[in-house]
């Protein structure tokens, strides 16, 4: 909606003088309530001087750029060996595992792909990725969309992972079967209306994302856009207002699946 | 004497007793003095408003280096980029002067909050380009130490636009244009529509250009609230007042070509406070006009506008505002969660909001069918009459529906090529503008904020070159027409 929201209170500053009154605009912002954590001394002291209010933004600039330098591309390892070289050891050195054609699993704890491996696998399709829990992001998404013959992917968990991400899957819409999104706190039902275009998609799995609305009534919807796939989410019953005597039953039993 | 004595000390009993009375019942009124003692003594010690006669905490600073004249998107935009760009930190005093607080007629706030890189003028495809980009990282860009992070609520649900034969060619063209400027846009035959979306009626299109990434809607009113928020926090001053007046000094000169030209330059801005006849005179040195729909006003304020007509003194600002409506309406066999913003060849437009069933959308009016700007009433008749076939010819779901409600909201309308304008005043030295963009503004928020700044702060454009929309080009005539407008 675009009115604006009767529940944010606008505060109106006049002229503020040092950080302590972006408080009161920060609560207008998230009307569901920052939590007041403890306040540390060092947040103490961020709201009384701007040298330590400066060396907190570096930090938190750091941290940015930490993420940032995990998703580089890896161009010249594109350039020599190929892209499925390049996508193995993009997700092997962020933790996850890589299926090559006719070959087995592989994880190598954040080393990436030995030199013997580069020559080896030059040619060899990428057939499915695990990326469950790692730090990929937009910028990170590259190394995975040259993968043209991929048939499953799995992005559970992963904590950079948004709705943006989930409007660049499009050029893998030939080849994907099989997506996993469950445990993404920052996939919403607006990222899960742009995977209409993945028309071979045969299973998908949104169960346990945390920022959807409505799991149940979203699940429903993605289940009506795409028509040729299995659908895993948290099941349309959930969500839904059942009288005492019904829900004590229901507990017992498993909500009956779409 | 005696009786005197004892009258006296009755008497100071009388007083102590009366004192302690005093006391007793007038805790509030002294309770009033001390914090009245406390503003006083902080309007006097240094770091307060320093004006020992009078409180002015209420009015804006008496020298600013940049007055922002207007705080919707595109003034928080340009304060958050003159902040950032800055060469040392503090250095430049910004102050930005807001009439309504509330934003109630803010064009931004009222938007449809649609972003698309589908446009015919190249220059218009890299605003939207970094805008979204911007987006995308608003929580590295608007970051603020222990502030919960933005969320935009942005659907990357893409744009369609629907042509008819007439507009075929054009399509292709602008497409080609797009691409070239690296947008991810698709062109959809009527076979490949009815296949994708089948809820569309394809009779009378010819072609469809559909916005694969990048493109779709999201929520302005969170965009501002984080703007003001970072801008807040990096020292940028707010002002809730109405800019009445400027003085300003003029200069003659001669151009090359020996020409007598008359320079103005703006010294001081008359910042007049709400519900009162006080105003303040504000001395500055820039003055950013992103009025939106009142720009004309204030341009007139600055006398721009001024002199015969066919010179350069007497050509407008031509920013004038335009009403539109947005109507939401609930379709329960309407288009599913896939559901681009669908743009129809005869300008009506909708979306989906939400995930019940709601749509919002409308229609440009005709030049003769122009509602009256002067309030935001809105029209229902408009919808029955006008916006409601169209959608029902199109979307056969849409034959079955029932609006829930309606908004106006104005667009800074530049009724001489619709496109916005951007840069300073050729006479007006230190005015500077951002406005005109006829219903593409917020979309191109942050890339226009950017540019006014390198404007400001190095004297050029440096990332993308907005010359073609410099206020030069009403005294010219070059039209830097833009065909995809909504």
């Amino acid at each position: 909606m675009v009115a604006p929201r009767t529940s944010l209170r606008l505060v109106a500053p006049v002229w503020n003088r040092g950080a302590g009154s972006i408080r009161g605009l920060s609560r207008a912002v998230d009307p569901e309530g920052s939590q007041r954590k403890e306040r540390t001394l060092f947040q103490f002291l961020a709201d009384r001087f701007y040298d330590v209010a400066a060396l907190r933004e570096y930090m938190l600039q750091k941290q940015v750029l930490k993420v940032h330098q995990k998703n580089r591309s890896f161009t010249y390892i594109k350039e020599r060996y190929g892209p499925y070289v390049a996508g193995a050891h993009f997700i092997l050195k962020q933790g996850g595992a890589v299926k090559f054609q006719d070959k087995e699993w592989m994880r190598s704890s954040g080393r990436g792909l030995s030199s013997l491996e580069f020559w080896e696998f030059r040619a060899v399709p990428i057939e499915a990725v695990d990326a469950s829990g790692c730090a990929i992001n937009y910028q990170g998404l590259d190394h995975l969309l040259a993968l043209k013959e991929l048939q499953s992917l799995s992005l559970r968990c992963c904590p950079h992972v948004d709705d943006w991400c989930l409007s660049r899957l499009h050029p893998l819409a030939d080849s994907l079967q099989e997506l996993s999104l469950a445990g993404c706190p920052r996939i919403s039902e607006r990222g899960l209306a742009c995977l209409h275009h993945l028309r071979n998609l045969r299973r998908l799995d949104i169960s346990h994302l945390p920022a959807v609305s409505n799991p149940g009534l979203t699940q429903i919807l993605v289940e009506e856009m795409l028509p040729n796939c299995e659908v895993l989410g948290a099941g349309w019953a959930q969500g839904l207002k059942l009288g005492l005597e019904e829900q004590s039953q229901d507990t017992a039993s498993s909500p009956i699946p779409a | 004497m005696l009786r005197r004595a004892l009258w006296l000390g009755w008497g100071r009993g009388l007083l102590g007793l009366g004192l302690g009375t005093r006391r007793g019942v007038s805790t509030l009124e002294w309770d009033g003095k001390v914090s009245e003692i406390k503003k006083k003594i902080q309007s006097v010690i240094p770091g307060g408003a320093w004006n020992p006669l009078y409180d002015t905490s209420h009015l804006p600073p008496e020298h600013s280096d940049v007055v922002i004249v207007g705080g919707g998107v595109l003034g928080l935009s340009v304060a958050y980029w003159l902040k950032r760009l800055e060469k040392q930190r503090g250095a430049i005093k910004v102050l930005v002067v807001e009439r309504d607080h509330t934003y109630s007629q803010a064009s931004t706030v009222l938007s449809v909050g649609g972003i698309r890189q589908q446009f015919s003028l190249p220059e218009n495809i890299q605003l939207s380009l970094f805008s979204v980009e911007f987006l995308r990282n608003i929580n590295e860009y608007l970051a603020v130490v222990d502030d919960p992070p933005l969320d935009l609520r942005f659907n990357p649900s893409g744009y369609l636009f629907l042509a008819s034969e007439k507009g075929a060619a054009t399509m292709e063209n602008n497409v080609k244009v797009q691409r070239q400027e690296g947008a991810k846009v698709c062109l959809m035959s009527p076979e490949q529509l009815r296949n994708k979306f089948p809820w569309i009626n394809t009779e009378g299109v010819a072609l469809a250009s559909y916005g694969l990434e990048n493109e779709g809607w999201f929520d302005p009113w969170s965009l501002l609230q984080g703007l003001r928020r970072k801008v807040q926090s990096m020292g940028v001053l707010f002002c809730q007042g109405e800019v009445t007046r400027f003085v300003s000094s003029s200069d003659r000169t001669e151009t090359p070509s020996g020409e007598e030209v008359i320079l103005k330059k703006i010294h001081e801005v008359h910042v007049k406070v709400d519900h009162s006849q006080e105003y303040q005179p504000v001395e500055c040195a820039i003055v950013v006009n992103t009025a939106g729909a009142w720009s004309g006003q204030i341009a007139e304020l600055a006398g721009i506008g001024k002199g015969p007509p066919g010179t350069l003194q007497g050509t407008k600002l031509p920013v004038e505002p335009r009403k539109r409506y947005v109507y939401l309406w609930h379709c329960p066999q309407g288009p599913g969660l896939e559901a681009p913003l669908l743009a129809d060849p005869s300008g009506a437009y909708f979306r989906r909001d939400g995930l019940g069933n709601n749509y919002l959308g409308g229609c440009s009016p005709t030049a003769e069918e122009e509602p009256d700007p002067r309030n935001l009433e809105v029209d229902h008749d408009f919808f029955q009459d006008k916006v409601w076939p169209l959608l029902a010819q199109r979307v056969p779901a849409f034959e079955t529906l029932k609006v829930k409600s309606a908004w106006a909201g104005y667009y800074d309308y530049n009724t001489f090529d619709q496109n916005g304008v951007v840069g300073p005043h050729p006479l007006v030295v230190n005015m500077y503008f951002a406005t005109g963009f006829s219903g593409h503004g917020l979309q191109q928020a942050p890339a226009v904020g950017r540019a006014v700044a390198e404007m400001v702060l190095e004297g050029r454009f440096q990332t993308i070159d907005l010359s073609p929309f410099l206020f030069s080009r009403f005294y010219l005539g070059e039209k830097a027409q833009e065909h995809c407008i909504i």
